[in-house]
């Protein structure tokens, strides 16, 4: 099977033109397809899933592309453990969000259309993790990027939704750029680029490390647009906009996993250049960091949760960028489903509450029984309480940390944790206890129905359990399997077990005083401490920042070129014109005047001499003769004289 | 191939001419299918032309040469290699669609298409014609009827924007032809044919070279446009009708980068290799330019317009680099780009007909009333922007690769350039935003769907464009000898 690895991805391309060409009228047809595609492409996943447990590989197809003198550019496939992980998590993810959106988007009038854009969503996902050269990553990468423009911009009548597409599309292309001048660099120096090659020139020290390390950066920025780190992290909250299944689907398995996968593909470049790697490693850091302090005081639930996304996502690359191949890439694995699941069961409230303010919600466990209780274990994954998934996969991020020594960092990482445990329940006591708060929205609400919950409660199966494949006395099960290099297997600190634990139910413990047995007025806290309030609720003005600097100035620009293109340039050409127009005008003036005034003026003076002259023409023999006399008669007169 | 192709493809729109000025001029309908006949048969003709190119070699293949005028050296010489072979077919099919695309004029209809189907004959006259003589002829030929299709059938300000293009190219052609006569002259035996002052370039001294050069230079940059002489593009393309617009941005810009492609680099090589900085710089500037002007305009056709100056940026910034990987980019922007911007120009001639406007702040949200035409805008505004898996993301990556590993150019060139797509992405974004999405403009509600005619003009496009996005070999293995025959004239 693994030699037609291909067919995975293509399946939901095949279905997506399916879609487009014949059943763009049928809702049942256009669902039914979309979703034999990817349960297909799932079933395949795991046969070669299978396969690579048996031969770890990497198992490489390539095919020529273009190939001309200086410019070789196959595409390949590269079915390494990391790939056949990655094609279960996104089929899964994605095959939940699928069935789930039969529900979701029941009654929207372009139904199919959604489902087409979820199946191209898909195979660009799909071909990115199956790629084997950077140029191949880089075509689904925008492929991505394009189908999240189309997703999140789905109901485009709302302004607000189409602006947050667009916003998505160019931020994460500022950060392409900088991947496509990494992709530049690195063919420069290294003539392919297939990773097979790359990571083999790399090892033998064909390439010097400030040209990886260029390389490595840049190709980062591409991850930094695309898994929304800071600066560029601005795109991903707005893309809330979006329905809420895409949100699931971008959040978890695709376009932002794109950034992380990215960085564990250069993972090889990281080891050599301590720059790149102590880039990556503070990016992410910050990133956790900054994110999580914003998903505080946000109350729009999609909104907390993007935070959420875009500080566990700093979490990964901090991993990443500490060597962690093995931890990022786990937490990458465990996050796609506890987060799919946060934000699938996110929009199961607002598919029954009509709202997305949870200071509207309240109470909602009695009348969602199912979507509470997913959401809470969800909850308890992605706090890392032990033993859910997201307890092993954090641990191992702290264990990559400590290792590579960066204690600030690893500081840091457990306040995150203790604040990602914080604004998790703020929002479960919040949506699901007490009282409600808006007493109309609540009589409305109801469960959703079964094609909404049953994902959700397959999805909160993996959050329990998708993370033991990772216990450290369970033979390192996933660390024996994708591993960069060697198999590593720190040993179990238990130290750090605890204090995540203990920070973790601290967080949980806090928000329970706060939210579930008010002891702690959080209105009194937010007036107290106005400064920080304000300036995390606005998100650390980046957006602010961004528009009255970046746009502002492209703005300004363009309109100073256009003026400069009319005023200057093209006033010239017409100056040009006028001024040979001129020059017409003026010669014929001369020509009227002065040439053809000396013809004529030759003409006026041969007339005055003629009119003068004519007098003497009278015609009359007696004058002639009396002339010839007086002539001869001066001959004479000069002659002889 | 025995046949004489080339002249076949010159001379049948020419008989179509004549034919068409000889119908009843009311015969509306029997024109508008005559013209469309004559120039599938041309679009036929450009696909056997195709189907028999050999790309294994940069050799002329289907040559034709005849004594013309003897006693000056001028020679009849058709010939085609790598770089006019798609040129050719992509002047066939540009030209029937854009003759399908014109159905719907009304006024002095036959005229109309005479003008077009002789415009055919320059410009397939140019990309295959092999003696200078010919070539000029050809490329005089072609200004005319364009001065007339601008001047007569185009918008409000038409006369100034025709006059303005013909002077301009006149006026760039005539620098041509200083070039044309000094070479003439310069070598001995006295010759005209291109080919053989080719293959004699080493004779040409350095000062000649630089000189002569810079004429040719500025005669094909003012066609493509290169920046600063590009003023006349938007004015042309806005005034003219939708079909020349197509015509002018998918053909006759390319004459300039294939002139200097054809003439200018294997003619002259050191003063290639002298230029080439200035050369990238000036494609640098007119993608960064053209891309922030373009994102400026309120007028759609304008925007597209200027989109053109920045997309043929690349195609010098492909020639400066002096690579072979540069020059097929640059070969791959051309066409990429025609067929792009001429659909382009097709889907903003749809609206208008339908609008009577084309500002577009006075759409909004119409992409809910007409989804299809929306759908297929959007593919080529992807295509434009250079989405992976249509045409202009090939040619762009072809190009950038070419110019970074390029020794003549410096690496920042190449590093401000990437910045362009970024711009690419805001500004078409930006302009799709404001025309389809968002809230709808009730005074939209009678705007209809594309009709089967329209449609039949820009499926095909969309066709190619994902077709070389998705699988460029074919193309690739058409230019690829020819191309690396002539970066290897340039650099030895």
């Amino acid at each position: 099977m693994i030699e037609y690895s291909y067919i995975i991805a293509f399946l939901p391309l095949l279905s997506y033109a399916l879609i487009v060409f014949f059943f763009s009228k049928s809702n049942k047809m256009a669902s039914g397809v979309a979703i034999t595609a990817v349960l297909t492409s799932f079933v395949l996943s795991t046969i070669v899933l299978f396969e690579v447990l048996a031969d770890h590989g990497p198992h490489i197809f390539e095919y020529e592309w273009i190939s001309m003198p200086g410019l070789e550019l196959p595409l390949s496939i590269y079915i390494d453990p990391l790939a056949a992980v990655m094609l279960m998590v996104v089929t899964i993810v994605s095959s939940c969000v699928h069935i789930y959106s039969i529900g979701y988007m029941h009654g929207d009038p372009r139904f199919p259309r959604f489902f087409s854009f979820l199946s191209l969503f898909t195979f660009s996902m799909l071909g990115l993790v199956i790629s084997g050269t950077f140029f191949a990553t880089f075509i689904f990468w925008e492929l991505v990027g394009l189908t999240s423009y189309l997703l999140i911009g789905f109901w485009f009548e709302k302004k607000v939704a189409a602006d947050a597409g667009k916003k998505a599309f160019i931020t994460t292309k500022i950060g392409d750029l900088g991947f496509l001048a990494g992709l530049l660099i690195l063919y420069a120096a290294a003539g392919t680029l297939n990773y097979e090659d790359i990571y083999h020139l790399i090892e033998h020290h064909q390439i010097p490390v400030i040209i990886l390390s260029a390389a490595g950066i840049l190709l980062f920025c591409g991850a930094v647009g695309k898994s929304a780190q800071f600066p560029l992290h601005v795109w991903l909250p707005d893309a809330m906009e979006g329905p809420t299944p895409v949100s699931a689907l971008i959040h978890a398995a695709t376009m932002v996993a794109a950034g992380v996968y990215l960085t564990a593909r250069i993972m090889s470049i990281i080891v050599v250049s301590e720059s790149a790697a102590i880039t990556i490693a503070y990016i992410g850091g910050f990133t956790a960091l900054m994110a999580a302090s914003i998903g505080l005081v946000q109350n729009d639930i999609k909104r907390v949760l993007a935070y959420s996304t875009v500080s566990q996502l700093g979490y990964m690359i901090l991993a990443l960028g500490c060597g962690g191949y093995t931890a990022g890439t786990f937490h990458l694995m465990t996050h796609a489903f506890f987060k799919a699941l946060l934000f699938l069961g996110a929009g199961s409230v607002i598919h029954a509450a009509h709202t997305n303010d949870i200071q509207e919600m309240g109470g909602l466990a009695k009348k969602m029984p199912i979507t509470s209780k997913t959401f809470f274990i969800a909850s308890l994954s992605i706090a890392g309480i032990f033993p859910l998934s997201g307890f092993w996969s954090k641990d191992e991020i702290f264990l990559s940390i400590l290792e590579e020594g960066h204690i600030g960092l690893l500081i840091l990482a457990i306040v995150v944790a203790g604040m990602t445990a914080f604004y998790m329940f703020r929002l479960c006591f919040l949506t699901f206890t007490g009282e409600p708060r808006n007493k109309e929205k609540y009589e409305h609400a109801h469960e959703s129905p079964n094609t909404m919950t049953y994902p959700l409660i397959f999805l909160a199966i993996l959050a329990v359990c998708a993370g033991w494949v990772g216990i450290p006395w369970l033979h390192h099960g996933y660390a024996s399997f994708v591993y960069h290099h060697h198999p590593h297997h720190p040993h179990p600190n238990y130290m750090l077990m605890l204090i995540g634990t203990i920070v973790a139910v601290g967080g949980i413990y806090l928000a329970y005083l706060m939210y579930y047995k008010r002891s702690i007025d959080p209105v009194a806290m937010g007036a107290r401490f106005k400064g920080i309030y304000t300036f995390l609720f606005n998100k650390w003005w980046f957006d602010e920042l961004y528009m009255g600097t970046v746009i502002r100035f492209v703005y300004w620009f363009m309109e100073v070129l256009y003026r400069f293109d009319q005023g200057v340039i093209d006033w010239f050409v017409n100056f040009v014109g006028r001024f040979g127009l001129f020059n017409a005008r003026f010669w014929q003036t001369f020509d009227v005047y002065v040439i053809d005034g000396a013809v004529n003026g030759a003409g006026i003076v041969t007339r005055w001499f003629a009119g003068g002259l004519r007098k003497i023409q009278t015609g009359a023999v007696q004058n002639y003769a009396f002339v010839v006399f007086l002539g001869v008669v001066l001959f004479i007169l000069f002659r002889f004289m | 191939m025995d046949f004489p192709i080339l002249t076949y493809m010159i001379f049948i729109p020419l008989a179509g001419m004549i034919v068409v000025m000889l119908l009843n001029k009311e015969a509306h309908t029997l024109i508008r299918y005559t013209s469309a006949f004559f120039s599938f048969v041309v679009f036929i003709l450009s696909c056997i032309l195709v189907a028999n190119f050999d790309g294994s070699t940069a050799q002329l293949q289907f040559v034709e040469r005849a004594d013309w005028i003897p006693s000056l050296g001028i020679t009849y010489y058709l010939g085609a290699d790598g770089i006019s072979v798609p040129m050719l077919f992509l002047t066939g099919m540009l030209s029937f669609l854009s003759i399908v695309a014109s159905f719907n004029i009304t006024n002095r209809v036959k005229e109309y298409f005479a003008f077009f189907l002789l415009l055919e004959v320059g410009m397939v006259g140019v990309f295959c014609a092999l003696d200078f003589f010919l070539f000029y002829i050809f490329w005089e030929v072609m200004l005319v009827p364009m001065y007339f299709l601008i001047g007569i059938w185009g918008g409000p300000r038409k006369e100034y924007a025709a006059i303005k293009f013909f002077l301009y190219t006149l006026f760039g052609s005539v620098l041509m032809l200083v070039g044309i006569i000094a070479l003439y002259f310069y070598t001995d035996p006295h010759t005209l044919s291109i080919p053989e002052l080719i293959a004699r370039n080493s004779m040409y001294g350095y000062t000649f070279q630089l000189i002569v050069f810079a004429a040719f230079f500025i005669g094909f940059a003012i066609k493509v446009p290169v920046w600063p002489f590009h003023t006349w593009l938007p004015d042309a393309h806005v005034e003219a009708p939708t079909a020349v617009s197509v015509i002018l941005a998918g053909v006759l810009l390319k004459m300039g980068t294939y002139g200097l492609m054809r003439i200018s680099y294997p003619m002259f090589p050191e003063a290639g290799v002298y230029y080439a900085t200035p050369v990238a710089l000036l494609g640098m500037i007119a993608i960064i330019y053209g891309a922030f002007v373009s994102m400026a305009q309120k007028d759609l056709k304008k925007l597209v317009a200027y989109s053109s100056v920045s997309h043929m940026g690349y195609c010098m910034l492909g020639l400066g680099a002096l690579t072979t990987a540069g020059f097929a980019g640059c070969m791959f922007q051309m066409f990429s780009h025609g067929v792009l911007t001429g659909a382009m120009f097709l889907l903003v001639g749809v609206l208008y007909d339908r609008a009577h406007t084309r500002e577009i702040a006075a759409f909004g949200g119409i992409g809910a009333k007409i989804p299809l035409y929306t759908g297929i805008f959007i593919l080529f505004g992807m295509g434009s922007l250079g989405l992976p898996g249509l045409s202009g993301f090939v040619s762009e990556f072809m190009v950038f690769i070419g110019a970074f590993g390029s020794e003549y150019i410096a690496t920042w060139i190449v590093v401000v350039s990437i910045l362009g797509v970024v711009l690419t992405a805001g500004y078409i974004l930006r302009m799709v935003q404001r025309v389809f999405l968002g809230p709808f403009n009730t005074r939209w509600e009678d705007l209809t769907e594309m009709n089967g005619r329209e449609l039949f003009t820009v499926i095909p496009l969309a066709i190619f464009t994902i077709f070389i996005g998705v699988y460029p070999k074919p193309l690739v293995d058409m230019i690829t000898a020819s191309l690396d025959n002539v970066v290897r004239i340039v650099t030895g």
